[in-house]
């Protein structure tokens, strides 16, 4: 079997995607996503500025977005308030993580 | 074609109401949703509730399913001879695919208008570990898949894929990659899926990792920590010497700058090493008395503000 060979591109802050490119890449509209936005579920790099931006790292919340709304059948809000609230749980994840880094094991 | 058993997948008898079977789905998708669930296996476990609900809560699908008849989950069957000609694709090949691909292939064809609507391909999520090493210096991971791909009549068969992914320098734990027209491949038009790799870092023997800085436990005599000391430490690319500074205090770190992980942008994370102040298990006599000697003649009190603390509060 052949293999076919994949240049990939890290999701992180560095990477800027616009509202269309967000919006193609994750399944959502450009309305549901400034819904997601409007109910602070996701954040454009510079409100103010026209058009909106957004992270590499912004994908992957509407991403989970995309997929709650179909799995579970929610409307707007509730998608943006479960999106918020995993945003929150992976922060306080890293935190921990972070914090455990720093914690010397067992001596010996 | 391989049976699945959708009703008992969902844990619901094969005459449930729809709102039975909506409710079994939504039990189940709480406890997998691989966004929600801790379990290891959720995706899996998702992966197979969402497809049985995805046919069963729709009556169409749901009077096809039923109409191919009881079988043993995983037994190879075949549909009754005049099954395609009522619910399926008359060109619809059993042999190499999946019972899933049959029922999206009915949503896919049905709609009004009569033409044959872009459906883009399905995006697959995908996780790679990989070692600290790697993820310094850069590396290959081979990844395999099973999707299911159109032939030339439309026909949908599980082809199996294997992927070349060049991770970049730059990686750490939970980094995401997106691999743009790698997934599924899109229907009548529709654009093609992506494949996104999520990196994970296998555990180190002496390293742990917060982003690209790294933390070591640096286990010091009592006498080191206060005298200073240079002693030999380990770093992803050798051994470097670390001056540990006189009156160092357990739990500091020392920063060894640009010896952590290495960044995509070409600069790197720092390794802090811990300062760890450990005695000897069991003391020498020699030691016994060095450390008598030194109980007599050292004012030193490290309780003096718990002392403080506690003449407040009374």
């Amino acid at each position: 079997m052949p293999s076919e060979h994949a240049e990939p591109v890290w999701l992180t802050d560095d990477h800027a995607l616009s509202a269309a490119e967000l919006a193609e890449m994750s399944g959502m509209s450009e309305a549901e996503l400034r819904e997601l936005v409007d109910y602070g579920a996701v954040t454009p790099i510079d409100s103010e500025a026209t058009p909106w931006m957004f992270t590499g790292r912004c994908l992957l919340a509407v991403r989970t977005a995309c997929r709650l709304r179909i799995s579970f059948d929610l409307e707007p809000h509730g998608v943006a308030l479960i999106v918020s609230l995993l945003e929150r749980i992976h922060g306080l994840e890293s935190q921990l993580g972070s914090l455990r880094a720093q914690l010397p094991r067992h001596p010996g | 074609m391989k049976y699945k058993d959708y009703y008992g997948v969902l844990g619901v008898d094969r005459d449930a109401t729809t709102e039975a079977i909506k409710k079994a789905y939504r039990k189940l998708a709480h406890k997998y949703h691989p966004d929600v669930s801790k379990d290891p296996d959720g995706e899996e476990k998702f992966k197979a509730v969402a497809e049985a609900y995805e046919t069963l809560k729709d009556p169409e699908k749901r009077s096809a399913y039923d109409q191919l008849g009881r079988h043993a989950p995983g037994e190879n069957f075949r549909p009754p001879p005049d099954w395609n000609q009522q619910h399926g694709d008359s060109q619809f090949s059993f042999d190499d695919a999946d019972l899933a691909d049959l029922f999206a292939g009915m949503s896919s064809g049905r709609h009004p208008g009569g033409g044959h609507i872009r459906m883009p391909g399905q995006d697959y999520d995908v996780s790679t570990r990989i070692s600290l090493q790697d993820a310094c210096n850069g590396s290959e991971v081979e990844l395999s898949l099973s999707m299911p791909e159109p032939d030339a009549q439309g026909r949908l068969h599980r082809v199996p894929r294997t992927f070349k992914v060049r991770i970049p320098k730059g990686a750490t734990d939970g980094q995401r990659l997106r691999l743009a027209g790698r997934g599924g491949k899109g229907l009548n038009g529709g654009r093609d899926g992506d494949l996104y790799l999520n990196i994970t870092l296998h555990p180190h023997p002496l390293f742990r990792v917060n982003g690209h800085d790294l933390y070591l436990d640096l286990p010091l005599t009592p006498w080191e920590a206060v005298l200073g000391a240079s002693i030999e430490v380990p770093t992803l690319s050798g051994i470097v010497r670390l001056k540990v500074p006189p009156n160092t205090q357990s739990g500091q770190q020392m920063r060894l700058s640009g010896r952590g992980l290495a960044k995509a942008q070409g600069n790197a994370g720092d390794l802090f090493a811990i300062a760890q102040i450990l005695i000897p298990a069991a003391a020498s006599d020699v030691e016994r008395g060095l450390f008598e000697q030194l109980a007599k003649a050292s004012t030193f009190n490290p309780r003096e503000r718990l002392q403080q603390e506690i003449k407040n509060a009374l």
